[in-house]
């Protein structure tokens, strides 16, 4: 039985999934309850002078009926007392001693108040702290969050008063908003941060009001930038946590955020080398009760692949994320249409056309293959095609022999192989699993990089 | 066009009517609408719309639901098809759209098209916005069309569209034909289907009711107009040719229908047949049930297997309660003065497919105080004979535009089609306005 028992930076974690410092660990009360639903740690809602918060707070994208693809917020840290937040903290952590607790905390960038809030923080029990360096809206403005994380030396300045004070494990939040993130992971890292996590929010604006004219989330006519979040960033996390994770002078444990809801998504970060994960959208969409899916297929994945631990797998795909000019440009695939499976619905015909290569034809039911037929003349014929509702009695015919359930030849489209590119568009808007595959063509060639073809271009 | 009261505010109807014949599919609300219309895939050259005759954009109009863009839906519908809202509610879609829908194949539940569209049409009607169409500049051409239903309707709007001015004739009081006065009232009002007309006649359409048009006038009607659109429709149902037809307690469908969608039929007697076993048949069998029949029966000479309704009607009626007599043919009417029974004869098939009486005992009596015949209509072509072509008494036509075998006359809808639904009428007549005008215009290069 695979475990998800895992080490993070010398703390023993009973699962890598944690709350992230958000909503959903404003108070002892909520943390408390995501432990119970399955949680295996959390990050406290960030601490420090306690700050006035602005309704309302949150807004979010929807994507064709689907709610919240993209979130974002405009809360500060915590609005709670540093006192009470801890006095909290030691409650949770005497009742969930085996449950990982990190306090994420935030004050003015002086080392005097870094090292109060550090020595208050360890002493009310946290596991760990989390220097939050990434909030891109409001505590930037005070010279705080991703106004720290976004120049390496205030980054390496505060980590080094943290450490000198610090007995626990210190882990440094790294803002998105910056053009490489490698660079204040660095100076966290030589400052002597015990690990990282990342990302923080990107700084959005998620949409405008069309009636009122003003952007979201609206505070009396009025919003500012807030931070992103939810599964629309997700790939741009998981690109910022391998260019660190891949980078020896920057990597450390990671504690990966940004859009992970299920454990395919934690999957996916911890084989680019995090060590745990944490979420907060997703908490905030369902409730906590989602992490016992992610508990749950995580180790049924584990079990298909034959991993017993987390280690087992973590940074195995770190390996194959490499330059451009590292790929096998003798490497060809080509679009393979499986015509039991297609439903007709031409929507790759339509995107190759558009947005591709003009290599997928709808010429299966014609005498000879076509290539000259384009969208525009698919379409004339159809619209100048007469139908006429179908009545038994009237038609001689009878009923169209296809039917609803079988696609009609003239349906499915062709990919043309010659001149096929191998974009995988088709199979990617194709809405049936397997109907497109994208399948590899042997070129007869040795591979061959960019690289290697400059260098023997250049001994030319 | 002087301003004059609206079609739908000369009718009003029966409340006990209303309140029998509710919404058979109930409309989507706004947020149903848009997480239906968020399912579409959005094909490209869309099955639906290939199987709609009047190609309705259907990929189009659905995404504009899910934008939120309803005026540019209701307009991408209505370009197409001038009556979307009727064909919304009165179109067989099982067998068109959304039986084309390549969802079928994928989660086996096609997007539910006509709901949506009635959504779309029914937001403009809410709106208060006029039609998103204006006639065009004046030609000084006009036709005459013969008959108010969708097919002269559609060739109407299409001729208005291009200048052409579009005079319409009808026997009846109101305009719609079919689309008015014979589809079951829990699928299409008929408020619903003048508040429609009332809509398209912002183009400037002359409407004549309470005019029968026979061989006379349609040589005037020829003389004074530039072209003629024959859109007759069908006659009247058939008789079927048995003893006590003609007794007090025997009706056909359609005046059946007519009459309780116009509020003079309001309840029925305690058992009722109905003849035949097609869509009409159905929809009177239904009306039966609703207007407070104990029994309602289908008679039908053939199996189950012949008849002509959509299996989808066939079901409807049998959860409506309706029963089904396959293979037994009616003999006569008994009754004295008025409908007692029916002398009724079972049938087998022979081998070679052919139905004969039963050997023993095949003849037996059902108690039955009202009768519907509902076998099929009889043309009403007879007036154009010897003036234009007709094939199996239907009027010939190019089916592209229209046009008979006299250049002049151009025809649509049942009476050349034997009788489909209305969205096929709008299609035929569609195609007849824009033919029309096109071989006006030719006519015109050529003077």
């Amino acid at each position: 039985m695979p475990t998800l028992d895992t080490t993070f930076a010398g703390l023993r974690c009973i699962n890598p999934f944690w709350l992230a410092s958000a909503p959903p660990t404003n108070c002892g009360e909520q943390i408390m309850r995501a432990f119970d639903a399955g949680w295996g740690g959390a990050v406290w809602k960030t601490i420090g002078e306690p700050v006035t918060n602005v309704s309302s707070r949150y807004s979010s994208i929807d994507w064709n009926g689907q709610r919240m693809m993209g979130f974002n917020n405009i809360e500060l840290i915590s609005d709670r007392p540093v006192d009470v937040n801890l006095r909290e903290l030691a409650e949770v952590k005497r009742r969930y001693p085996k449950h990982i607790v990190i306090a994420s905390l935030m004050v003015e960038s002086t080392r005097e108040a870094w090292h109060e809030i550090v020595a208050r923080a360890e002493d009310a029990g946290a596991d760990g702290l989390e220097l939050n360096f990434g909030c891109p809206h409001g505590m930037s403005e005070r010279g705080m969050g991703s106004a720290v994380g976004q120049v390496p030396e205030y980054c390496g300045q505060i980590t080094g008063w943290v450490k000198e004070k610090a007995r626990t494990p210190v882990i440094v939040k790294l803002t998105p908003n910056v053009t490489d993130i490698r660079m204040p992971a660095r100076a966290a890292k030589q400052a002597g941060a015990d690990a990282l996590s990342a990302i923080n929010t990107i700084n959005s604006i998620t949409g405008i009001d069309l009636d009122t004219l003003e952007p979201r989330p609206n505070v009396d006519g009025k919003s500012s930038h807030g931070g992103y979040c939810g599964p629309a960033v997700k790939p741009i996390a998981l690109n910022m946590v391998q260019q660190v994770m891949a980078d020896p002078a920057a990597a450390l444990p990671m504690s990966a955020i940004g859009g992970i809801a299920t454990w395919q998504d934690a999957a996916e970060f911890i084989l680019l080398g995090a060590g745990t994960v944490q979420v907060c959208t997703a908490a905030m969409h369902y409730g906590y009760r989602i992490v016992e899916d992610m508990a749950d297929g995580l180790i049924a994945w584990m079990r298909r692949k034959g991993y017993e631990s987390l280690d087992d797998f973590r940074g195995l795909s770190l390996p194959k994320v490499t330059d451009w000019k590292n790929l096998n440009l003798n490497y060809k695939i080509v679009a393979r249409i499986h015509a039991e499976k297609c439903i007709g619905c031409e929507l790759c015909y339509t995107a190759c056309w558009d947005g591709a290569h003009q290599c997928i034809h709808l010429d299966r039911a014609l005498p000879s293959p076509d290539t000259t037929r384009t969208p525009a003349m698919v379409a004339a014929e159809s619209s100048a095609r007469i139908t006429t509702t179908p009545i038994a009695k009237l038609d001689l015919a009878g009923p169209d022999e296809t039917g609803p359930y079988n696609t009609p030849l003239a349906r499915i489209p062709r990919v043309d192989e010659d001149e096929c590119v191998g974009c995988n568009l088709c199979s990617l808007v194709c809405p049936v699993p397997d109907c497109i595959t994208m399948e590899r063509v042997d070129t007869g060639l040795p591979p061959e990089t960019w690289d290697q073809r400059a260098h023997e271009e250049a001994r030319r | 066009m002087s301003e004059t009261v609206k079609f739908r505010e000369q009718f009003s109807s029966s409340p006990e009517i209303t309140a029998r014949f509710p919404d058979l599919h109930p409309p989507f609300d706004a947020t149903a609408a848009v997480v239906e219309a968020n399912r579409c895939l959005y094909c490209f050259d869309a099955p639906c719309t290939g199987a709609c005759p009047t190609h309705i954009d259907v990929p189009k109009f659905i995404k504009k639901i899910a934008t939120g863009n309803l005026e540019g839906s209701a307009h991408t519908i209505l370009d197409a098809n001038i009556l979307g809202a009727s064909c919304a509610r009165a179109c067989p879609v099982d067998v068109l759209c959304e039986g084309a829908c390549v969802l079928h194949r994928y989660n086996k539940q096609p997007i539910a098209i006509a709901r949506l569209q009635r959504f779309a049409m029914d937001s403009l009607y809410n709106s208060g916005a006029p039609l998103p169409f204006s006639p065009g500049a004046d030609t000084g051409k006009s036709v005459a069309l013969i008959g108010a239903g969708p097919a002269s309707l559609a060739c109407a709007a299409e001729l208005r569209r291009r200048g052409i001015r579009a005079l319409i004739y009808d026997a009846r009081p109101l305009p719609g034909g079919l689309n008015t006065y014979g589809i079951a009232e829990y699928k299409l009002p008929i408020e619903e289907s003048l508040r429609e007309i009332d809509l398209l006649a912002q183009l400037g359409v002359e409407f004549h009711f309470d005019v029968t048009v026979e061989a006379a006038m349609l040589a005037q009607l020829e003389a004074a107009h530039h072209a003629v659109f024959l859109g007759v429709g069908l006659g009247a149902i058939h008789q079927i040719g048995v003893d006590g037809e003609e007794l007090s307690g025997v009706t056909n469908a359609l005046d059946f229908i007519a009459g309780y969608k116009s509020g003079a039929i309001t309840s029925v007697p305690e058992r009722v047949a109905v003849i035949g076993a097609g869509n009409t048949a159905i929809d009177a069998a239904n009306a039966a049930i609703r207007l407070g029949a104990r029994e309602v029966y289908m008679i039908y000479r053939r199996g189950p297997e012949q008849m002509s309704a959509f299996a989808f009607e066939y079901e409807h009626a049998k959860q409506e309660g309706v029963k089904f007599m396959w293979r037994v043919k009616l003999l006569s009417v008994e009754g004295y003065g008025r409908v007692e029974a029916l002398q009724l004869c079972e049938l087998e098939a022979t081998s070679d497919g052919s139905l004969v009486p039963k050997p023993d005992d095949c003849v037996f009596t059902l108690p039955i105080d009202m009768v519907v015949l509902a076998i099929g209509q009889a043309v009403q072509t007879d007036f154009l004979r010897n003036r234009i072509l007709l094939e199996h008494r239907r009027v010939a036509i190019n089916r592209q535009t229209g046009q008979t075998s006299n250049p002049k006359f151009f025809a649509g809808g049942d009476c050349v089609n034997g009788g489909r639904e209305v969205v096929d009428a709008v299609a035929d007549g569609k195609r007849a306005g824009i033919g029309i005008a096109a071989w006006l215009e030719e006519q015109h290069a050529h003077a």
